[in-house]
């Protein structure tokens, strides 16, 4: 017989290094529907019967973030076989408020008391025996990290779910909210039935969302009951109810818990933490830490060695370079066999569509190595604790800095970091402005511009000023979209920060390799998909294969370039170089290149890296519509690439529409206010 | 006193938690209730969040939100 078996937990107990040791590598990971929050669920290694299902990391089952939602609807509408709770023994009071509201829930719990090592280390005591018998669920003593334990707790887990063994209700309130409960339990129907027991708190607790669920012809009554329940309770029954829970742990662990006299001696995560939050040394040790992670990602001159590439810069090269040998054996063997021109061409794009999949994967790999570390480290909630001063003024949260920071180098990495954001406001806003920060590929737009048009002007300036514009549009569009598109919620910074703790190689491993596989899956589809799309557009027209002068994408080009009019730039070849710079920005210089006047391979990268001009762009852009062009290539849509990326970690299309048409419609706006404050000054 | 107006290193009981809603809920699910013990133990490099110790962990929060509880040294 199948069983399913929930994990629940706080964040940073060790959930997911249990996941990971109890599925192995038999892991599916998507997205729960509409919104940022990841689902993982995968099978006992030891059992194929028995499926894990890993919930979001929560202190509590109460209704105020996509997390906490997630978590108690999973469990208590999809009813799991049984709930694991994962404990951290190290911090077991907050630990087991979550413990408790689980089990209110009714379902069979098992509790696994876990990090007993750092327990025992620190000379506490813990009766494991003691807790179980007063909570009436089995606790089993693990420690995630080693394995110990692990095949007791699942022993445990599958006993409970076979035998349907339901916790008994705690005794954790006082007579008058216990009464409310009842009461309200009462008019809902059976008293005695679990689902009514835990609406019934719920709906003591003023939660919004229940609320919604009461027949109308009984909310008059439960409404009588709440109010007369929240009026004995001082007026705030909600916050009674915290208390009692916290208030019965209090009593729980004086009774189960030994704290040893040593307790109070600082640990090395305290001594660690005085040093890198440190009033002082706290930003430089930042600054170091955030410029390691984008040299190894991004960086052509690794520890300040000219030409020398990062891990990341030299992997990327290596698959370009073996893709390349591979594409070029593959279309010269096609052409060998007399296949026709539009055979070729289609198979030469189908492998330019995967190898712009596969040329991210360095990439996001890197990037996850060492953002898996900082994360399982504890030193991410730090990250975050360090910069908040900062980025609360644009209604996001100091982690937003790491996705911005890095979408300097490329989106793609850069929008798959925005899963460390903990509130799923903060995810989609930083999704949608880190296309923003002008990234690696967009660089030789600037350039061809600056050394064609801008000669007689400082060009570094005229470069400089278009990543401080895309900066500022970050900011803006930050505080716009929380203003107007995220109005209802708070931001808030209540928040753990965790011990310091040496990653295990193997989580760390996991995760990196679940970012990559989930890039080249999810992502890839998409890519590789517009990127047919486009080479077909760009070499057919209606009577068969032609050059991109007379395609569709050429007549498409023509009918829509109106459009761009009032930005400057009315010329059919601009409007193609905004399509083809969303295969790769860089491709609009090569399209330039070809459509105005057929420059050599060799000319084009030339162009690319500011060496060489190409004088005919000046027949259609001035000054004025260069800027603008430049400031609407790096606002509108990014390329299909990051697309994917968007889909992928928004997990709905929904979602990444919006975001696609906050970024179009920001780009033609700057643009435009570009040139018509342009054309009043110069 | 509030607990915004306490120096690192300082230590105090909890006595109230302002404001009803969002906020307050979210404090005491973290476990700041009444009557627990509470201990600033850093002001963040750029003065703001604070970082405290309660129940046997470290909690961080925002002045803002530190000024809506109440302590009694």
């Amino acid at each position: 017989m199948s069983i399913i078996i929930a994990l629940a937990g706080n964040p940073n107990c060790g959930k997911t290094t249990l996941f990971n040791e109890i599925t192995g590598a038999r892991q599916h990971v998507g997205n729960w529907p509409g919104v940022t929050v990841e689902r993982k669920d995968g099978v006992y290694k030891k059992d194929k019967n028995v499926t894990i299902l890993d919930l979001p990391g929560t202190y509590s089952l109460s209704p105020y973030s996509a997390e906490e939602i997630i978590a108690r609807d999973c469990i208590v509408k999809e009813r799991p076989d049984a709930v694991i709770n994962i404990v951290d023994g190290t911090s077991i009071e907050r630990n087991l408020y979550l413990t408790l509201q689980v089990i209110e829930t009714r379902i069979p719990t098992v509790v696994a008391m876990n990090m007993m090592d750092e327990v025992e280390s620190r000379g506490d005591k813990i009766d494991c025996g003691k807790l179980a018998k007063i909570l009436g669920v089995p606790v089993v003593p693990i420690v995630a990290r080693s394995g110990k334990g692990l095949d007791e707790l699942m022993k445990a887990a599958v006993s409970v779910a076979n035998a349907k063994q339901k916790p008994n209700r705690l005794e954790v309130f006082d007579k008058n909210l216990t009464d409310a409960i009842h009461g309200v339990a009462d008019i809902l129907g059976d008293a005695e039935d679990e689902e009514n027991q835990w609406k019934a708190i719920k709906l003591v607790e003023n939660d919004e969302i229940i609320g919604k669920t009461v027949p109308a012809d009984k909310k008059a009554a439960v409404d009588a009951l709440v109010q007369a329940a929240n009026k004995n309770a001082g007026g705030d029954a909600e916050a009674q109810i915290a208390d009692y829970r916290y208030q019965y742990i209090s009593k729980l662990v004086k009774e189960c818990v030994r704290k040893s006299l040593k307790g109070s001696r600082e640990t090395t995560s305290d001594k660690l933490d005085k040093i890198l939050t440190n009033r002082i040394l706290a930003l430089p040790i930042f600054a170091v830490i955030m410029y390691i992670l984008f040299a190894c990602t991004f960086s052509e001159n690794f520890l300040f060695i000219p030409g020398l590439p990062s891990p990341g810069q030299w992997l990327a090269g290596v698959v370009e370079t073996v893709w390349g040998i591979f594409q070029e054996a593959v279309v010269g063997l096609a052409e060998g066999i007399g296949a026709s021109e539009w055979a070729v061409g289609l198979v030469s794009s189908c492998l330019d569509g995967i190898g712009a999949v596969a040329g991210f994967l360095p990439l996001v790999l890197v990037l996850f190595l060492l953002m898996s570390f900082l994360e399982d480290s504890g030193y991410m909630a730090r990250v975050a604790f360090v910069m908040d001063r900062i980025f609360r003024h644009f209604g996001l949260s100091g982690r937003s800095f790491i996705p911005m920071l890095m979408g300097f180098g490329c989106s793609v990495p850069a929008l798959m970091a925005s899963r460390t954001l903990e509130s799923d406001k903060d995810r989609k806003i930083t999704m949608m402005i880190t296309p923003f920060m002008s990234c690696g590929a967009k660089l030789p737009i600037y350039l061809m511009f600056a050394t064609t048009l801008f000669v007689d002007s400082n060009q570094t300036l005229v470069v400089f000023s278009i990543y401080m514009l895309g900066i500022v549009v970050a900011i803006i569009g930050a505080l716009l979209l929380n203003k107007f598109a995220f109005a209802a919620e708070t931001s808030n910074f209540i928040m753990e920060l965790p011990q310091y703790r040496i990653p295990t190689l193997r989580s760390v491993l996991i995760h990196a390799w679940e970012k990559v596989k989930g890039f080249a899956i999810k992502a890839g589809t998409v890519i590789f998909a517009s990127t047919v799309l486009i080479w077909f557009l760009s070499s057919f027209n209606l009577s068969g294969m032609c050059d991109m002068e007379e395609s569709f994408l050429a007549s498409f080009g023509n009918a829509i370039k109106w459009i761009f009019a009032p930005l400057g730039w009315a010329d059919w070849r601009a409007s193609v170089g905004v399509v083809t710079g969303w295969i790769a920005k860089e491709n609009i210089v090569a399209t330039f290149g070809q459509l105005f006047g057929g420059v050599s391979d060799e000319a084009v990268e030339a162009i690319m890296a500011g060496e060489e001009a190409l004088p005919a762009i000046s027949e259609v852009f001035t000054k004025v519509s260069a800027y603008s062009y430049m400031a609407f290539n790096l606002l509108c849509m990014p390329c299909f690439a990051a697309v994917g990326a968007i889909k992928r970690e928004m997990g709905s299309w929904k979602w990444t529409l919006r975001a696609i048409a906050f970024q179009m419609c920001t780009a033609y706006v700057v643009a435009l206010i570009i040139n018509l404050v342009g054309n009043l000054i110069f | 006193m509030t607990l915004r107006e306490m120096k690192p290193g300082q230590q105090g009981k909890v006595t109230s938690i302002g404001s009803a809603g969002t906020m307050k809920r979210r404090i005491m699910d973290m476990g700041v209730t009444p009557g627990v013990e509470i201990k600033v133990i850093k002001v963040a490099p750029l003065g703001d969040p604070i970082e405290v110790n309660v129940r046997g962990y470290e909690l961080s929060l925002r002045k803002d939100e530190a000024a809506q509880i109440q302590v009694q040294q």
